[in-house]
């Protein structure tokens, strides 16, 4: 029953998307505002629609319908009711249902914005959306449909349908099979949707600009209106980033955050391409400049965004986060390959309206340093797209597969991600339209002496290593271009106004959110690159089997194997926990319990660390093996891993300067108010 | 006469011999080396699961890599180096164990594909740039006002910049 209601509810958020599209379509060309608000109603009505569906998921999940075979697939009695409710996105159907519920509610709300100076965007904004809204509920109704149910057939065969198949009827299963064990951390739980809330809502600029295109408006209007979305898309997607990175470093038991898995890169792609738009946009907004770049770095995010969604989803390369594997992958192409030349086709279209409204005047100048900022994220965005599908290439022409790992991205992004710190550093120092190598220098002398000071304190502490000598500059160098851009903002506020120092920064952050939020955001950049440089430089480990009361050393730190406990839990774990105490140059500093759990379930074990956090550092412990019967003995894999916590206070710094410069506005165009319909809808040169 | 003295000399040349080749041996047989685990995390790092993709040996839970770390433990012990041991599990299972393609045939493509675009990028933005630097056409050129929300204090430390 509930089954079929969400289907049902399904089934017709797809026909209103349809008629949306139509309504949209007919009233534009026939210039019948009726039928655009019309259209812009069905977009209003898919949001309840789908809802009502994702509901019933739930409703299905949080009540062991097993007879449904989704819920028999991710869901089992022994997991607890939050564990069930995550596990909407926790497999392929149900997440496509989530995707479509992001994308419904932010199609909803951006309906609700005033149109009156933007009234020609409205049917156009109202179809690309409802476009890629109709395309994934068609996944969810034709290919991966969450509701249907198990039956068993007249010769006793179990078989899934939506509708019983002849003389078949209902199974239900006692159990289901739970949620993958790795799925079951909290960082799983909140990382999947963060990053789907920065995949959909991506969907909104890229809708924007197509609107923009095919209207011919070459202004920059339409960047305006999604700044804001531009910004929230990519604090999620940043968000979601970083969480999965704790989320490894907590859960995958290798003594890391990030192992340039393909699915890791997937989510990182659109990042890059949004990033640098984010930049981008700025010389458009301030110089009318690089309309183009603008549209294709926007094309390309939304393409990334659904790439993302099809590599994590359709299991086409295989990896630790390819939970779920489909026959949805030639949709998926198509789809990408449609909306890829479509896209480009109307760029190409307007190629002589989105001339540059002004000229390069220096290569030293923002602007231009932004574009060298562009080119290093396109780099980077190389790069990782390339090790991503040659494997795929690799297997099509010689049918051998070939792994791209780490050593590949970290040898070919290194140079780039430092060049991307320089900018970071220089950019804020050069004057927009122009600067030349005297006036940068002049701006840029007192930062680059204070950074000198940090290179030579970092070699009198026995740092040797070139790298980390490289980057511990760059990052004191940003560091200190950042802080002087506040003093020297704050400073002349403070001259002007009599208002002391810290009122006078504050005033200024305030009235000024997208430039100082940015600057908190680099000042998050350094952070973590400082405990990148730490992991990835510093990092050191050691495997060793000890004795029940044996000590295995590491540095100055070293554990002693006190015991070990075996237990089984009620939700289906096979636990074993060892006890070990932490001592470093001798002296007890704590206890820590790594552990090992088994899931019965889907017979997968899990490697929990036991972490000591300090400023300093990590001491990260793992179990690897033991002796079950006696317990006398067991191997433990231990790592230190340097200044690791400054990369996850530089997330939190990061996702506080994008909340700063995303922070809304008193904006009067975020109210609802009805649409003035006294200038026809139809597009001024389309 | 002259034979019976090079027999004597034989003697002690072999025993010297003995001693050092095949008593070796015989202490090998009866004390092999064994690796500590940290020798065979060193090789097993630059080897990926040929089973679970995209997960390094030396980190893999499973039992199948454990007993492929056993394997590594064995060849060390035998006395093999790091490169004939990822040879071994090349032959036995593909490139795909290499933590990165060998530079060999289509593999010249992952290496040579990055690099060419980057340049090709450089040289677009140089053109450009170049382009831009000279006018495009004289009526297009025109400054935008200030940022819009930027308040007078942004906009006198962007002239300072410029004035420096």
């Amino acid at each position: 029953m509930v089954a079929n209601l969400g289907y049902g509810a399904l089934l017709i958020a797809l026909l209103v998307s349809l008629f949306g599209i139509g309504a949209a379509a007919y009233g534009v060309r026939k210039n019948r505002p009726a039928w655009v608000d019309s259209a812009r109603n069905a977009m209003l009505l898919t949001w309840p629609l789908v809802t009502l569906a994702a509901l019933s998921i739930i409703y299905l999940l949080v009540n062991n319908h097993y007879e449904v075979e989704y819920v028999a697939n991710v869901t089992s009695n022994s997991m607890p009711l939050y564990l069930k409710v995550t596990a909407l996105w926790g497999g392929q159907a149900g997440s496509l249902i989530f995707w479509s519920w992001l994308l419904s509610a932010f199609t909803s709300a951006v309906t609700l914005r005033k149109w009156d100076r933007d009234r020609e965007f409205l049917p156009w904004v109202t179809i690309v959306s409802l476009v890629t809204l109709a395309f994934f509920l068609s996944l969810s109704i034709f290919i991966e449909n969450p509701f249907v149910r198990l039956w068993q057939t007249s010769a006793g065969q179990i078989t899934s349908a939506m509708f019983p198949p002849a003389r078949a009827v209902p199974y239900l299963p006692p159990d289901g099979n739970g949620l993958n064990p790795l799925l079951r951390h909290p960082g799983m739980i909140i990382h999947p949707p963060l990053l789907y809330l920065g995949f959909v809502s991506f969907v909104i600029p890229y809708s924007f600009a197509m609107a923009a295109l095919i209207t011919g408006r070459s202004d920059d209007r339409w960047i305006r209106i999604t700044r804001r979305w531009s910004l929230v898309a990519w604090l999620f997607l940043s968000l979601g980033l970083i969480i999965g990175g704790r989320w490894a470093y907590d859960v995958l038991g290798w003594g890391g955050y990030w192992g340039w898995d393909p699915v890791e890169i997937a989510a990182f792609m659109p990042w890059l391409t949004g990033t640098a738009f984010l930049h981008s946009v700025m010389i458009q907004e301030k110089r009318g400049m690089l309309k183009h770049w603008n549209m294709i770095l926007v094309i390309l995010t939304y393409d990334l965004v659904i790439f993302g969604t099809f590599l994590t989803r359709s299991g086409v390369l295989s990896s630790v986060h390819a939970f779920a594997q489909s026959a949805i992958g030639p949709v998926f192409f198509g789809f990408i390959g449609l909306t890829f030349i479509t896209s480009l086709s109307l760029v190409l279209k307007r190629w002589n309206d989105l001339k540059s409204e002004a000229q390069m005047t220096s290569l030293l100048s923002r602007e231009a340093l932004f574009l060298l900022n562009n080119l290093l994220f396109m780099g980077i965005l190389v790069v990782c797209f390339w090790g991503v599908i040659f494997p795929l290439i690799s297997e099509l022409f010689t049918g051998q597969k070939v792994t791209v790992g780490p050593p590949f991205y970290e040898r070919a992004t290194g140079p780039l991600f430092a060049g991307l710190l320089l900018l970071m550093g220089v950019a804020p120092l050069a004057a927009w339209r122009h600067s030349t190598a005297k006036t940068l220098g002049r701006a840029i002398w007192k930062p680059f002496l204070a950074s000198l000071v940090v290179v030579a304190a970092v070699l009198l502490s026995g740092v040797r290593q070139p790298a980390a000598i490289l980057g511990f500059w760059l990052s004191a160098f940003v560091a200190f271009v950042t802080l002087y851009e506040f003093w020297r903002g704050s400073l002349a506020r403070h001259r002007k106004s009599g208002e002391s120092l810290p009122v006078a920064l504050w005033r200024l952050a305030e009235r000024n959110r997208r430039r100082y939020g940015g600057y908190i955001i680099h000042l998050g950049v350094v952070l973590m690159a400082i405990g990148i440089i730490g992991i990835e430089v510093f990092q050191t480990e050691t495997q060793g089997t000890i004795p029940q009361g044996g000590q295995l050393a590491l540095g100055d730190y070293s554990i002693s194997f006190d015991s070990l406990a075996t237990f089984d839990t009620a939700d289906g774990r096979n636990v074993a926990r060892a006890v070990v105490g932490v001592y470093r140059n001798g002296s007890y500093v704590g206890e820590l319990h790594p552990r090992r759990d088994y899931y019965y379930e889907s017979q997968q074990p899990m490697t929990i660390p036991g972490v000591r956090s300090t400023w300093e550092d990590d001491f990260y412990v793992l179990l690897v093996d033991w002796q079950p019967i006696s317990s006398q003995g067991a191997t433990f894999k231990v790592y230190r891993n340097p200044l690791v916590n400054w990369l996850w206070l530089g997330g939190i710094v990061f996702i506080l300067g994008t909340l700063v410069a995303a922070w809304p506005d008193h904006d009067p165009e975020t109210k609802r108010l009805p649409v003035k319909r006294t200038v026809p809808y139809a597009a001024t040169d389309a | 006469m002259r034979e019976s003295r090079l027999f004597w000399l034989a003697i002690p040349i072999a025993l010297i011999f003995g001693y050092f080749f095949v008593g070796r041996t015989y202490a090998q047989e009866s004390t092999p080396y064994t690796p500590t685990d940290d020798e065979v995390n060193a090789v097993a790092k630059g080897l990926y699961c040929p089973v679970c993709e995209n997960i390094p040996l030396d980190v893999c839970p499973t039992q199948a890599c454990s007993q492929w770390r056993a394997l590594i433990r064995e060849k060390i012990g035998l006395g093999w180096s790091e490169q004939q041991i990822k040879d071994y599990f090349v032959a036995q299972y593909g490139d795909r164990v290499l933590a990165a393609p060998p530079a060999r045939g289509l593999n010249w493509l992952v290496y040579l594909i990055p690099p060419v675009a980057i340049a090709t990028g450089v040289y677009i933005l140089v053109r450009a740039m170049r382009t831009w630097r000279h006018p495009i056409s004289a009526g297009v050129a025109k400054e935008r006002s200030p940022e819009a929300g930027n308040d007078e204090y942004v906009d006198r430390l962007e002239e300072e910049l410029r004035q420096r």
